[in-house]
C-alpha cells in the first residue's frame, strides 16, 4: 500500500456555487418522468394489482370476497370460455388482415399518388372519429338490416349462398352473424391501420424507388423488395393497433352479433356487470392479456422489425 | 480496351418542359463511348433533367435518346442499360452493403452473385464492410457503395448526379481521383453532372457547360478555359477579366482594339464575335496570364505586349500566389494572380502599376451579351 500525503488545500474548494445546478441537472430526467410514472402507477399498476387479487378471491356478493389464492378460477374460466377466446382471436385476426388489405392500398395512394388531395383524403380517413364509436356501429346495424338494400343486393348476387355455405352468414341474414361482427371490427379499426401505414410509407425516400427502377427492378419488384420491407414498421404497428383492441372489443359483437358470436370481451362484460362474478371476470381479463402479449411477442419476433419499430 | 462507337450516347433534339417552364431546350449531344463527360452548370440549368432523361426517370417532351444503335426513348428505366449514382446515394436502408451491391444482379436473375459482389467491393475498397447497413458507413464509404452498386451491372453508361456534393472538400478531392481511377479501369462511359467547375475540369475529358436549359459550350477542359465562347463560360469557369473595346483596325490575323485610350491586340482566331471596324468586342484575359510591373519600371516591359495602366486597389497573399485587384480606367476590378517568385515590395494597395500580357492570351467575345453572366451563380454555389 502506498501512503498518500495530501497537500493541505491552498484555497477553499473552488466555487461551491457550481454544484447545485449540476445536481439539479442530473435529477431533471426523473422529475420529468414523475408525472408519467405516477399516472402509470395510479391508473395501470394499482388496478392491475387489484384485479390480480380479485382473480384469486372466493366468496359471494352477499358475504364479501376474500383472497384465498383460488387459482382454479383460471382453469374454470379457460374450460368454460375457450370457444369465446378462440373466436376473439379469429375475428380480430380476420379483421386485422382485412384492414391491412384495405388500408395498404389506400395508405400507398395517399403517400405517393394523392398529390394535392393528400390532406383531404387523410381528413376523410379520420372523419369517422368525429362521431361516437357506438353511433357508427349502430349505423352498421341499419346498413346490414334484414331486408335492407345491402342484404337484398348480396342475396340477388347469390353472395349470401356462398357465405352461408362458409358458415359466416345465416340464411337471408347478415346481421347477427360472424360476417357482420368482422365487418364492424374492420370498419371501426381501419383508421388505426391506415395512419401508421401512411406515416411509414410517406417517410420512404422517393429516390429509393427510382434507384430500384434504375437497377432493373420492375414496378412490382420495387414494391416487393423496397417499398414493402421499408413499410414494415407501419405494418407492424398498424396490425398491433388493430389486433389488440379488436380482440378485446365487445361492442361490435354485442350490437352486430348474436349469442353465437360472443367474443371474450362480451363474456368479461357480462361477468362483471350482470352476473357480478368478479373473480372469473378478472381471471378472464388476465388470460386475455397474457394471450395477446404472447401473440404480439411472437409476431414482433417473427416479423424481425425490432430495430425498425 | 476496344473503342467502337456502338456505345455512344446520342441525344437528338431532346427537350423538357414543365408547364410553361422550359427546363431543357432542344438539345443535341453525343457522348462518345468510354469517355468521361461532365455536364456543368449552376443549379436549375437543366443538367440534372438531362441526366434523368438519359436514365429514363424523366420523359422528354421532345426528341430521342439513343444508346449506340438502340433508341431507348420509350424504354422504362429498368429496361435501359444505364445505371445512376444518385445525389444522396439512395442506398436501400433495409439491405446490407452486400445486398445493396447485389441488387441489380439479382433483379436480372443472376443466381451466383457472391464472387462478382466481392470483386466489386474490393474495387471500391469496401470488402470489410459487406455486412454493414448503409447508415453505419461514412459519407465517403456510402458514396463508394453507390458507385459499386451501379458499376457491377456493367452498364453502357454510368450516370453520376452530383455524386460528391454531400462530401467535405478534402474527401471530395480524394473521391474525384478515385472515380477517375475507376473510370479508367473499367472503361465505361461516365456522364457526370456537377455545379463545381473545378470538379468537372479535374475529372472529365469533355465538359458541356449548361446555362438556362442550353449547352453554352462544349469542349475539353483546357479548351473551354482558354477559349470561352460566351461571357457565361468565361466567368463560370475560373475568373475572367472582360473589357469592352472598340475595333480600331484589322491587320492580317490580328485585330487591333481601342480601350480607354490604350490599344490592345487580339488574335483573330481567338475571337468568337463578328468583327468590323468600329464595332464593339469584349476582350478577355485570365488573371494568371497577366504580369504586374510597377509604373516606375514601365520602360522595362518588352514591346508587343498588351498593356493597361491602373492602381492596386487590394491585394491578398495566399501562399503560392498573390491576388491583386486593380482599379483601371477600362475595368474597375481587374484581377491579377501573380506567382510568388520574386515579390516586388512596392506592389501594395495604392501603387500605380502597368498590367501587361502576351496578346496571344487574349480572347474576344460578342459584346452583345451580359458581361456579368455566370458570375453571381458561382458565388451563390460557393456560399
Amino acid at each position: 500500500m502506498t501512503t498518500v500525503t495530501d497537500a493541505p488545500p491552498l484555497a477553499p474548494t473552488p466555487a461551491p456555487k457550481e454544484r447545485p445546478p449540476r445536481k439539479r441537472g442530473r435529477l431533471t430526467p426523473y422529475w420529468l418522468l414523475l408525472p408519467g410514472i405516477l399516472w402509470l402507477l395510479v391508473f395501470f399498476a394499482l388496478p392491475m394489482v387489484y384485479q390480480a387479487s380479485t382473480s384469486v378471491q372466493t366468496g359471494s356478493l352477499e358475504e364479501g370476497y376474500k383472497v384465498t389464492w383460488h387459482f382454479a378460477t383460471y382453469w374454470d374460466a379457460v374450460a368454460d370460455y375457450w370457444p369465446q377466446f378462440l373466436r376473439s382471436i379469429a375475428y380480430a385476426g380476420t379483421a386485422t388482415i382485412l384492414c391491412l388489405l384495405l388500408g395498404y392500398p389506400l395508405a400507398y395512394l395517399i403517400a405517393f399518388r394523392a398529390g394535392r388531395w393528400r390532406n383531404l383524403i387523410l381528413i376523410l380517413v379520420i372523419a369517422p372519429f368525429f362521431t361516437s364509436f357506438l353511433i357508427r356501429t349502430l349505423a352498421w346495424k341499419t346498413i346490414l338490416a334484414d331486408g335492407g338494400p345491402v342484404v337484398g343486393a348480396l342475396n340477388s348476387l347469390h353472395v349470401l349462398d356462398v357465405t352461408s355455405w362458409l358458415g359466416i352468414t345465416a340464411g337471408d341474414r347478415v346481421l347477427a352473424t360472424p360476417l357482420a361482427v368482422v365487418c364492424g371490427l374492420t370498419y371501426n379499426f381501419l383508421p388505426f391501420m391506415i395512419l401508421p401505414l401512411y406515416t411509414s410509407l410517406e417517410r420512404i425516400d422517393g429516390r429509393l424507388h427510382e434507384a430500384a427502377g434504375d437497377l432493373y427492378a420492375k414496378p412490382f419488384t420495387t414494391f416487393r423488395r423496397v417499398t414493402f420491407p421499408l413499410s414494415m414498421p407501419g405494418v407492424v404497428s398498424g396490425t398491433l393497433l388493430t389486433f389488440i383492441p379488436a380482440s378485446g372489443d365487445y361492442v361490435n359483437a354485442d350490437l352486430l352479433g348474436s349469442t353465437d358470436t360472443r367474443m371474450v370481451g362480451n363474456v368479461i362484460q357480462t361477468q362483471f356487470l350482470r352476473i357480478l362474478d368478479y373473480p372469473t371476470a378478472a381471471a378472464l381479463s388476465f388470460i386475455l392479456m397474457a394471450g395477446i402479449l404472447a401473440i404480439v411477442t411472437l409476431y414482433i419476433r417473427k416479423s424481425g422489425t425490432e430495430d425498425l419499430v | 480496351m476496344t473503342k467502337d462507337t456502338g456505345g455512344d450516347v446520342r441525344l437528338s433534339g431532346i427537350s423538357k418542359t414543365y408547364g410553361s417552364f422550359t427546363a431543357v431546350h432542344p438539345l443535341d449531344l453525343t457522348v462518345p463511348q468510354g469517355s468521361f463527360f461532365a455536364l456543368l452548370g449552376a443549379s436549375g440549368c437543366g443538367k440534372t433533367t438531362t441526366l434523368r432523361m438519359i436514365a429514363g426517370l424523366e420523359e422528354p417532351t421532345s426528341g430521342t435518346v439513343a444508346l449506340g444503335e438502340q433508341d431507348v426513348t420509350n424504354l422504362p428505366p429498368y429496361k435501359r442499360p444505364v445505371n445512376t449514382v444518385f445525389q444522396s446515394y439512395a442506398l436501400f436502408p433495409h439491405l446490407d452493403i452486400f445486398e445493396n451491391v447485389a441488387f441489380g444482379l439479382r433483379r436480372r436473375g443472376i443466381k451466383s452473385v457472391k464472387k462478382q459482389v466481392e470483386e466489386m467491393l474490393d474495387l471500391v475498397q469496401l470488402g470489410e464492410q459487406a455486412r454493414k447497413k448503409p447508415h453505419q458507413l461514412s459519407g465517403g464509404q456510402q458514396q463508394r457503395v453507390a458507385v459499386a452498386r451501379a458499376l457491377i451491372n456493367h452498364p453502357k453508361v454510368l450516370l453520376l448526379d452530383e455524386p460528391l456534393g454531400a462530401l467535405d472538400l478534402k474527401l471530395r478531392r480524394q473521391m474525384q481521383l478515385e472515380l477517375k481511377r475507376i473510370q479508367t479501369e473499367v472503361g465505361i462511359t461516365f456522364i457526370h453532372v456537377t455545379h463545381d467547375q473545378e470538379e468537372a475540369m479535374t475529372m472529365a475529358d469533355t465538359v458541356a457547360v449548361m446555362n438556362a436549359g442550353r449547352v453554352e459550350q462544349l469542349g475539353s477542359p483546357a479548351d473551354l478555359y482558354e477559349n470561352p465562347n460566351t461571357t457565361f463560360v468565361a466567368n463560370f469557369l475560373g475568373t475572367s477579366n472582360l473589357i469592352e473595346a472598340e475595333v480600331d483596325a484589322l491587320s492580317g490575323d490580328e485585330i487591333v482594339l481601342k480601350a480607354g485610350g490604350g490599344k490592345l491586340v487580339l488574335p483573330e482566331a481567338r475571337c468568337s464575335a463578328p468583327t468590323a471596324t468600329g464595332g464593339k468586342v469584349l476582350v478577355g484575359v485570365r488573371p494568371e496570364k497577366i504580369s504586374l510591373t510597377h509604373a516606375d519600371d514601365a520602360g522595362e516591359i518588352p514591346a508587343g505586349r498588351n498593356r493597361i495602366t491602373g492602381k492596386i486597389a487590394d491585394s491578398s497573399f495566399i501562399g503560392v500566389s498573390t491576388q491583386y485587384v486593380i482599379d483601371s480606367p477600362v475595368c474597375p476590378e481587374f484581377e491579377v494572380y501573380a506567382q510568388n517568385i520574386d515579390r516586388d515590395s512596392r506592389l501594395v494597395p495604392g501603387a500605380e502599376v502597368v498590367l501587361h500580357w502576351n496578346p496571344a492570351h487574349t480572347f474576344g467575345l460578342d459584346a452583345a451579351q451580359d458581361i456579368d453572366a455566370g458570375i453571381e451563380t458561382v458565388e451563390e454555389e460557393a456560399a
